[in-house]
């Protein structure tokens, strides 16, 4: 069961780089700390998931790289070929040479139409090399203009053309105080397509991993590198092989307990439907014990308030719309964005205990 | 990756442009050691083959043979072009990307506009269309040139909307020299104020410096390398104070200091677009982020380093000394107090070995001390280029679009109300066939609205930030 992944702006290929390699360094870490079959059957799990065969043995990833300027599509293609160990296909990328300058309504009005054809047949060809195709890893930001808008077209088109297969969208949640003042209004617009085409939202907040690098691992200068590469070691150890169901636990005290509790859930939902359990004897990145936590939670909520607010805000006085109507964007085409944001925040908020 | 074409107009537009085009020779060939022409020089340069007679010289890809600099050269009088052509730089420039008159334009607005303007045309189209030509995905047209002046003024305004028509796609970016309040061009009012209407209409985005502002930065750095302090060398290699690779004596050429201090804002403008970094800043994300509404397209620029350290590693502490510095007034290119006034959008281009946690822990830190518009608390925009400039391990440029730019306004139209009451030299544009009172007051009144649109936005510094109503949705 194969994923294709496609990498989608500055962001979504500098992220997708990272996530690459740990799965690759994961998957061929010696010490898996279980039986070699194990690790074995591991490794050829991971391999046909995530990457596909050459003639020379190098892995190639199951991925397309999508950008609207060479710059980094150039530099991950070069990093990944450096190693030696694994690589991007030749032939996996599609480029462009003006950018889309930060703004949603031309990476979804302009480039996606205009590029339509070859970012499909490009993913086609990928999804060909599959023997068996379990679904769609689309990684982007919001806060630009290639990622959330051209990714909100790709996805669109994804869910036209392949549409039962799953599609998972990773998206970049901005730091709170800019790196694109018109990140707001692309974010609004980004969340409110990929609503209706996308199957799961896989969200990372920059703050949050900020805190991360910061705090727990006391990065003194932290770089979008440090910060990509535990955002990719997070996607690794939830990507990675692992086995569903209960068994007997292998831990002195059973730590998973908690999320039994029922507290947490709301009225309609039992724990036991809830709260799902995968694990595997192999370890993760050479960690002896590792665990990693993926919820649906109203934990969102406020973030995605504190967004929606902002560009509302901003929306009211009308700033920066004469940059999106010059593409098609009109107001309505916000206000419905909003509308529709709005519901998802008062179906989280209003989901009683 | 895109190209871009330097349009330098007038006497002071071609000498910023000498300028700028030396230090960009320099800077690529600082960082590009193989001499391979890739994309990152594409972007200002062509690679010729010089023995290829007339246009099929152009080479794509490998060895560099000839630069050849994406520019074209306007002047009504012929010194300047002339000094360029045989000075260092001769064999940079296309010598079929010229315009040249002989008679001058007389510090004279409509002279420029009017008259060179219809008869040049053609000319200039042609130009213009060879340049695109050449491009692969040409996205910028770069206007350097000077308010107060006659060529620079008239004409170089005169070509916005030429740029405007032919080429409706590409950015226009201007960088105009707006005289100071002592200004020897008697008449440089007049030449301001028609040209600012033609800006406000034509330009996309425009970066005001005034002379002022440069000659105080010049005599600061004299005054710092004189006083002998221990550790404030300025550093020889550094683009910012030499333009031959060696010091020159200051009193020699006034100008060509402040020349480079331009020259250096359009290099680091323009790095984040050339060169990678890890989070890439495209010259259409400058006027997409910081022009919120169309006719508000000023920016105010301020440059570090200017008054360099002989320090090649600078640590956290002095990291941080660049961007307090960003911020204060002696690094400004045009006078004006952005501190006391309301940002609508602020930029900062960092290049260097600079992380994204320095970037946030400056922003956190300088956040409180400054005033943003209500709709856009956050409004910053930022990039982070890893190649620094020549002779500086790093570099940051703020670009702020901030209602400061008020003042230079209010006194141009003071300035020029000065005269236009009297009347005085009045004759000398009504005289040129096209001229009539009407574009004088056209023009005041445009500059009116546009300090009135500022007045509006200054209003609601002092108002609290109001909580807008958020749509209410039936579940």
């Amino acid at each position: 069961m194969s994923i294709v992944t496609v990498q989608l702006g500055q962001c979504g290929n500098q992220i997708g780089f990272e996530v690459f390699d740990a799965l690759f360094s994961d998957s061929h870490c010696p010490q898996g700390l279980c039986s070699k079959r194990e690790n074995e059957a591991y490794q050829a799990s991971c391999k046909e998931r995530f990457f596909s065969e050459e003639e020379n043995g190098v892995p190639i990833a199951r991925a397309v790289l999508v950008d609207m300027e060479p710059k980094v599509i150039n530099q991950t293609l070069s990093k990944a070929a450096h190693s030696g160990r694994w690589k991007y296909g030749q032939h996996s990328c599609f480029c462009q040479k003006q950018g889309s300058g930060n703004n949603w309504a031309y990476g979804y009005s302009v480039h996606g139409p205009r590029h339509e054809e070859s970012i499909m047949n490009l993913i086609q060809k990928e999804v060909e090399k599959c023997d068996s195709l379990n679904g769609f890893f689309i990684i982007m930001s919001m806060a630009g203009g290639t990622g959330s808008g051209l990714g909100a077209f790709v996805t669109q088109n994804l869910q036209d053309q392949y549409s039962n297969s799953l599609k998972m969208n990773q998206i970049i949640w901005p730091y709170g105080t800019g790196e694109v003042i018109v990140q707001n209004y692309n974010s609004i617009l980004t969340l409110s397509h990929l609503y209706r085409s996308s199957d799961a939202l896989l969200v990372h907040e920059n703050d949050a991993v900020h805190k991360i690098c910061a705090k727990l691992m006391n990065i003194k200068q932290i770089s979008f590198r440090d910060i990509n590469q535990v955002l990719a070691h997070q996607l690794g150890s939830v990507f990675q092989p692992t086995y569903s169901g209960e068994g007997s636990f292998h831990y002195r005290r059973n730590p998973l307990g908690a999320f039994k509790d029922p507290a947490l859930y709301t009225s309609w939902l039992e724990p036991v439907h809830a709260f799902s359990v995968w694990k595997t004897q192999r370890a993760f990145s050479k960690y002896e014990k590792s665990a990693a936590l993926v919820s649906n939670s109203q934990f969102l909520v406020k973030p995605l308030d504190t967004i929606v607010g902002k560009a509302w805000n901003m929306f009211a006085s009308k700033a920066y719309i004469h940059q999106y109507t010059k593409f098609g964007i009109e107001e309505e085409d916000f206000l419905d964005s909003f509308t529709l944001l709005e519901q998802v925040i008062a179906s989280y908020c209003n989901l009683g205990f | 990756m895109t190209q871009s074409v330097v349009i330098q107009v007038g006497q002071c537009g071609n000498q910023i442009g000498c300028c700028f085009w030396d230090l960009a020779l320099r800077e690529h060939a600082a960082v590009n050691q193989k001499a391979i022409y890739d994309e990152a020089i594409s972007s200002f340069f062509r690679n010729v083959d010089t023995r290829v007679v007339g246009d099929g010289g152009s080479i794509s890809k490998g060895k560099i043979c000839s630069l050849k600099a994406r520019a074209v050269l306007i002047d009504m009088e012929e010194g300047v072009v002339n000094e360029i052509l045989q000075g260092p730089l001769r064999d940079v420039f296309d010598s079929k990307q010229l315009i040249t008159d002989i008679s001058g334009s007389g510090n004279n607005w409509a002279v420029g506009h009017k008259v060179f303007g219809s008869l040049y045309q053609e000319q200039i189209l042609e130009k213009l269309r060879k340049s695109a030509e050449h491009c692969d995905c040409l996205q910028c047209f770069f206007i350097i040139h000077s308010m107060g002046g006659g060529t620079g003024s008239g004409l170089g305004t005169f070509l916005l909307k030429v740029l405007e028509d032919e080429f409706p796609e590409v950015y226009r970016f201007v960088t105009s020299i707006y005289p100071s309040g002592e200004d020897d061009v008697i008449t440089s009012p007049y030449n301001s104020m028609l040209a600012m209407k033609e800006l406000n209409e034509h330009a996309d985005c425009v970066l005001p410096i005034d002379n002022q502002s440069l000659f105080d930065i010049i005599s600061k750095i004299d005054l710092m390398v004189n006083s002998g302090k221990l550790g404030t060398a300025i550093k020889p290699k550094s683009l910012v104070t030499s333009s031959a690779g060696a010091f020159k004596k200051r009193q020699e050429k006034p100008f060509d200091a402040m020349n480079n201090i331009v020259a250096n804002l359009l290099l680091n403008l323009t790095s984040s677009a050339r060169f990678e970094g890890s989070l890439n800043m495209d010259l259409n994300e400058i006027s997409m982020n910081l022009v919120p509404f169309p006719q508000l397209h000023y920016l105010v620029s301020s440059l570090t380093p200017l008054y360099t350290l002989a320090d090649v590693n600078i640590p956290s502490r002095r990291l941080d000394q660049m961007f307090s510095d960003a911020f204060s007034k002696d690094h400004q290119l045009i006078r004006a107090d952005p501190k006391h006034s309301l940002y609508l959008a602020c930029a900062l281009m960092v290049r260097g070995n600079v992380q994204i946690s320095d970037l946030r822990r400056n922003i956190e830190r300088l956040k409180p001390s400054l005033r943003f518009v209500s709709w856009n608390q956050e409004g910053w925009k930022t990039s982070l280029c890893s190649v620094p400039p020549v002779g500086h391990s790093h570099s940051l440029l703020a670009l702020a679009n901030n209602t400061c730019v008020k003042p230079t306004f209010i006194e141009l139209r003071e300035r020029f109300t000065r005269l236009y009451r009297k009347r005085a030299h009045l004759h000398h544009y009504l005289q040129i066939e096209g001229m009539e009172e009407s574009c004088f007051t056209e023009a005041l009144s445009s500059l009116s609205a546009l300090i009135q649109e500022y007045n509006q936005l200054d209003a609601t510094k002092s108002m609290p930030a109001e909580e807008l109503p958020r749509l209410s949705i039936a579940v």
